[in-house]
This record gives C-alpha cells, sequence and structure tokens, in this order.
C-alpha cells in the first residue's frame, strides 16, 4: 500500500484523473483505511475552489476603484487622429 | 468629459465598437477605458500588491492595446483580449523588479512533513470544520485566501494567479512563464498544498 507522503504527491494528478488504473486503486484503498489522508484531500480540494471565490469582486468592482487622473493619463496615450 | 457622463450609446455591441476605436473615434476609446478599467486595474492590484505598480501596468497595458487594436479581428471578446495584455504586462513587470525572495517565506516551511520513519504526516489535526464550504464567500474566508496566496513566494503565487484565478491552462501558463508544463504542474501542487497548511489554523474544526 502507498505511505501518506506517497499519497499526497500524487493527489493533483488523482484529482485530475491522470494516475493508472493500479496506481488510482493503491490511493483509494490508503484513504479507506487512513482518516487523516480523507480529511488532508478534502481540505485540499476545499483550497483550491477558496483561491477563485476569494477573488470573486474582481469581475465586478466599482468604477470609482480607478482614480479619474489615471483615466486620463491612459487617454492622452491613445493614438490622435490626423 | 467625466468618467461620469460615459455613456454606453452605440458602443454596446463589440463589432460597432472595435471599428469605432479602428476609425480613431475618441468617444470609443474613453468607452474602452473608462468601461473596462475597474476589472483591469483589479486584475493589475493581484500581480502587484502595489498600487503604484498596478497603476502602471494598466496604463502599460492599454498603451500595448491601443499599439495591437488596428491588427486585432475580434477574434476574442475585447474584455478577454484586454485581460491577456494586462497579464503579460504584470509579468514584464514583476520580472522587471529586483528579486524579492529575501522577504519571502520559503515554500518547504509551509509544505506538509512526514518525519516518523512511517511517511505518516506530523501533525495531521483535526479535519476542517464542517461548515467551511458554506463560508468560502464570505468576506472573513476571502480575505484569508487572499493573505494566504500574498505570503506565496512569487513563483508559486503567480502559477496558482494564472492557473486558478486567470483561468489559463497548464499549457498557456507554461509558455507565458516560459517554464516546462511539469514545471507548473508541480508549483501549482506545491503552492495549493502551502495554501492549505496556511489555511489549517484558521478553518480546521475543533
Amino acid at each position: 500500500m502507498i505511505t501518506c507522503r506517497e499519497l499526497i504527491s500524487f493527489l493533483a494528478d488523482y484529482l485530475e484523473g491522470n494516475l493508472a488504473p493500479t496506481e488510482r486503486v493503491a490511493f483509494e484503498e490508503h484513504l479507506g483505511v487512513c482518516p487523516d489522508c480523507v480529511n488532508y484531500v478534502e481540505s485540499y480540494k476545499t483550497t483550491h475552489k477558496a483561491i477563485p471565490l476569494a477573488y470573486a469582486d474582481e469581475n465586478d468592482p466599482a468604477p470609482s476603484e480607478v482614480p479619474e487622473e489615471l483615466i486620463q493619463a491612459i487617454l492622452e496615450a491613445r493614438p490622435k487622429r490626423e | 468629459m467625466s468618467t461620469s457622463t460615459c455613456q454606453a450609446g452605440n458602443f454596446a455591441d463589440e463589432p460597432t465598437l472595435l471599428a469605432a476605436l479602428q476609425g480613431g473615434d475618441d468617444r470609443a476609446y474613453h468607452f474602452l477605458v473608462v468601461t473596462h478599467s475597474p476589472h483591469l486595474l483589479a486584475v493589475s492590484r493581484r500581480f502587484m500588491r502595489n498600487e503604484v505598480d498596478a497603476q502602471d501596468v494598466l496604463q502599460d497595458a492599454f498603451l500595448s492595446a491601443f499599439k495591437a487594436l488596428p491588427s486585432f479581428r475580434g477574434d476574442a471578446k475585447l474584455s478577454t483580449w484586454l485581460h491577456s495584455i494586462v497579464v503579460r504586462a504584470a509579468l514584464m513587470k514583476l520580472r522587471a523588479r529586483k528579486p524579492q525572495w529575501k522577504r519571502e517565506l520559503s515554500i518547504d516551511d509551509v509544505l506538509p512533513r512526514f518525519s516518523d520513519g512511517f511517511d505518516h504526516r506530523d501533525n495531521p489535526g483535526p479535519a476542517w470544520r464542517s461548515t467551511v464550504e458554506q463560508e468560502l464567500h464570505s468576506k472573513e474566508v476571502c480575505s484569508l485566501v487572499r493573505q494566504a496566496i500574498d505570503r506565496l513566494p512569487e513563483i508559486y503565487r503567480v502559477v496558482v494567479m494564472l492557473r486558478d484565478i486567470d483561468g489559463l491552462d497548464t499549457q498557456e501558463t507554461a509558455e507565458l512563464l516560459g517554464v516546462t508544463t511539469t514545471v507548473i504542474k508541480t508549483r501549482l501542487h506545491r503552492a495549493r498544498m502551502a495554501l492549505r497548511e496556511l489555511l489549517d489554523p484558521s478553518l480546521a474544526g475543533v
């Protein structure tokens, strides 16, 4: 059976479905007997979900977040009509 | 013209906006900058962690976009195109900065340790509390996650942002950073493990 260290090193490949069938079986056998690794896998998956959510407000920021002077500086750099 | 007077007007559809931009219409440029700057500045702030640099990156990015506009065919949405230009400008600025490794956390200090001779994890601690999934949208947890990402060494932080926030795939990330896909996969896994460790004290149950 694989060790806890090996399970954690294979975790990303396991979650992405990249393990060979025999490796997957060994991974899941370990999870069947190791509650610490079950907890680790769950918290790793939660971490992965939390990352984009932490920046979700980036998609809907207030226009007032941008200083007017910055807008003007950018506009002054635009190509001018001949 | 003040930003408050900017109206969508005739620029609500992208082909019209693009044609106006390529024709040098001042109102179209104003509309483009006012509409897209809030999101793009937020993206830049996430990479740069410094307001002056974030604003510089936004200016550099728009300058690049203005130069490239004549040859832009509208294959992607303008928002997607501008987002990718900001990310490239931010990466260029980060590369040009002096190395900050002396102030950075060592990733090895926040990876799981296995020292009992049987390859069990040291001090595994309790599971995360059962309500964590519902808390992921809360301001408190979002703030904890942002702080944890900010603590990562830059080479890991950038990979997490490109893959997990900007939504690039492994190949695209590898090309942008000039490394192999294997390096990206390894850095991403190590970064997520490190983030899990950094969040553990706040999210573990009692």
